[in-house]
């Protein structure tokens, strides 16, 4: 019927031959990976490495001397304290705000999404004054109601676990708010037809859901609680032995050019490796 | 009454979901909630189930007043289209969920649900999680679940709308024959219009918020009340001045009483279907033939042909 086709010849792909571009283009690849890494080295690495090196050059001695010291003593209390409570209730409210941001429609829904992220972006040194300006004796709002009721929020405790319960605030929304919206609300639906009352559907269903995300939020609001510096610093009054968390005590031992900087700066980097740890255990599960 | 639900009115701002619905449903029926999509027969079940609550009206279940009762005292069994799995519930715990919250003693739990998984056919698969099962067994599950509390009305959302057609046709055989097993009042949604003619007792009609029928399906079918029910439920041309089922339109080889001339403008054949488009005077009807009749009229594009519609059929006038 037809003719036969002409032969078809298949010729290989030409070897591409070695040309200066090609030298170039691996020479800037090579030089973007050094200035990144050199970059993470000297922001990130080195200083950690300095602060290692310090301690241990101190010595033994030192090292238990600084840990051991009365105020510093005083310090892992007070910022077990203030950390511990801060993170609970940072806890509490952020899984109640995402639950309302996630399921409810209400005028003010879109404000309240961007207030969120408010303490991540002013200075926290400014959310330590606003405090102070809102709950100090002398010069607060409600200064004068909490004197004549005697409860001390500046200078004290309360004050302290507002301003670092403030700067973690968005941690803990930010990371269940997305589950909460992808999984959306037929589950919650479906237990409410099979009869499960609101705080049995929370337990049951919406708890279980958001447990990773949770949990990694809570990591993130511990390690940012144990270094928060800022805020703390101005509610607190930075007061030795009384109110002062492991931070402070770091900045003052700095300051004052006294020993036990280093020392104690060692133990919150070891916290702080041990929550990246935790966070990176968790994470690639989170991300199911 | 299994279900009476009167008077019932639902808006979403500016937009009309329900407009004074009516709707009743006998004990132990199986009845259709059949539209299209955005017409309300979704909001409508689930005011029923007590997940939304209506502007206006009154619901009754089993003739006791459910309209203020929120969705868990209803008793309900509600049924998603995408599933609704508790994902980080096994599948026995998914179906024993119920139970657990009435605080059923475990003995009694765990009768119940294996007897259910042995109803779904799941039963092998109690330990696995929602995402280690198919569309299909998903499904199958969240009906189990349903059931597991003995609800006195059981309402589906679109059940099969997530699955394939197969998957879909055999779950479809699969809840009537549960139905006649079990005999829970049942109210599903749907906009297939097989699906409800395959399934249900009852067929309810409802567009842009309003009922257009409601009957068995070869009252809707056969004697639809207006055009959009006609169409909805089933194919249709029209014929000079009024709209006839395809299959319904007779096609003769000579002149004959009460038929109209006409010319066969193109043959199509579907499987063991032929459908012949046709040129009769202003209207261009098509006619749905067996490869038998068509063949013993001879059919051609280009032949002339007589068409009326089949005595017993039923027809409306075209709008």
């Amino acid at each position: 019927m037809t003719d036969t086709p002409p032969p078809v010849v298949i010729e290989p792909p030409s070897r591409p031959t070695r040309t200066a571009a090609p030298r170039k283009r691996r020479l800037v690849k090579y030089l973007l990976r050094a200035v990144a890494v050199g970059y993470v080295a000297v922001l990130v690495a080195m200083p950690l490495v300095v602060v290692v090196w310090r301690t241990i050059d101190q010595g033994a001695s030192t090292f238990w001397d600084a840990i051991s010291a009365p105020d510093a003593v005083h310090a892992y209390q007070v910022t077990a304290e203030v950390a511990g409570l801060a993170v609970l209730i940072n806890t509490v409210f952020g899984v109640g705000v995402a639950l309302l941001l996630a399921r409810y429609r209400f005028p003010g829904r879109s404000l309240l999404n961007v207030l969120i992220d408010v303490p991540i972006s002013i200075s926290p040194i400014i959310v330590g004054l606003a405090l102070v300006l809102v709950f100090g004796w002398t010069t607060g709002w409600f200064g004068s109601e909490l004197q004549n009721a005697g409860i001390e929020v500046i200078f004290s405790t309360p004050g302290m676990v507002l301003a670092t319960a403030f700067v973690c605030l968005p941690l803990v929304v930010r990371e269940v708010l997305p589950v909460l919206e992808e999984e959306g609300i037929e589950q919650d639906q479906a237990a409410r037809s099979l009869g499960a009352n609101a705080l049995q559907r929370l337990v049951r269903i919406t708890l279980p859901t958001i447990k990773w995300a949770l949990a990694y939020g809570v990591v993130l609001s511990i390690a940012r609680a144990l270094g928060e510096f800022g805020a703390v610093r101005v509610v607190s009054g930075d007061v030795t032995g009384q109110t002062q968390t492991l931070t402070l005590v770091v900045d003052q031992r700095a300051e004052q050019f006294e020993p036990g900087a280093y020392q104690l700066s060692m133990v919150l980097i070891a916290v702080s490796a041990i929550c990246i740890v935790v966070i990176s255990l968790i994470r690639p599960r989170g991300e199911r | 009454m299994g279900i009476a639900a009167h008077g019932i009115s639902k808006r979403f701002g500016d937009f009309v979901a329900l407009d004074d619905v009516d709707l009743d449903v006998e004990s132990g029926q199986l009845t259709a909630l059949l539209g299209p999509s955005g017409g309300g027969k979704s909001t409508l079940l689930r005011i029923i189930g007590g997940l939304e609550n209506p502007d206006e009206g009154t619901v009754h279940i089993d003739d006791v007043e459910a309209t203020g009762v929120p969705a868990q005292r209803r008793n309900v069994g509600f049924v998603f289209q995408h599933y609704a799995a508790f994902k980080h519930l096994s599948v026995y715990r998914n179906v024993a969920f119920g139970l657990e919250i009435r605080h059923r003693p475990k003995a009694e739990i765990r009768q119940r649900v294996h007897e259910l998984l042995e109803l779904v056919h799941l039963d092998q698969f109690a330990d696995r999680l929602p995402s280690q099962l198919s569309g299909g067994q998903r499904q199958r599950m969240a009906l189990a679940r349903a059931l597991a509390v003995e609800p006195k009305v059981l309402l589906l959302d679109e059940p099969f709308g997530a699955l394939d057609t197969k998957v879909r046709k055999e779950l479809r055989d699969w809840l009537r024959r549960l139905h006649d097993e079990v005999h829970v009042t049942t109210v599903f949604v749907t906009h297939d219009q097989e699906e409800a003619l395959e399934v249900s007792d009852e067929i309810v009609v409802i567009n842009n918020g309003r009922i257009e029928q409601t009957g068995t399906p070869n009252d809707l079918y056969d004697h639809p009340a207006n055009d959009f029910v006609m169409s909805f439920l089933g194919p249709v041309t029209q014929l000079g001045e009024r709209l006839v089922r395809p299959h319904d339109i007779e096609v003769l080889g000579a002149e004959t009483a009460g038929a109209v001339p006409g010319e066969v403008v193109r043959l199509v054949r579907i499987g063991f279907e032929v459908r012949a488009e046709l040129r009769a005077g202003d209207s261009d009807p098509w006619v749905q033939l067996t490869r038998g009749q068509a063949d013993a009229l001879d059919l051609q594009p280009g032949r002339a042909v007589w068409l009326r519609p089949a005595h017993d059929a039923s027809t409306l006038a075209a709008s």
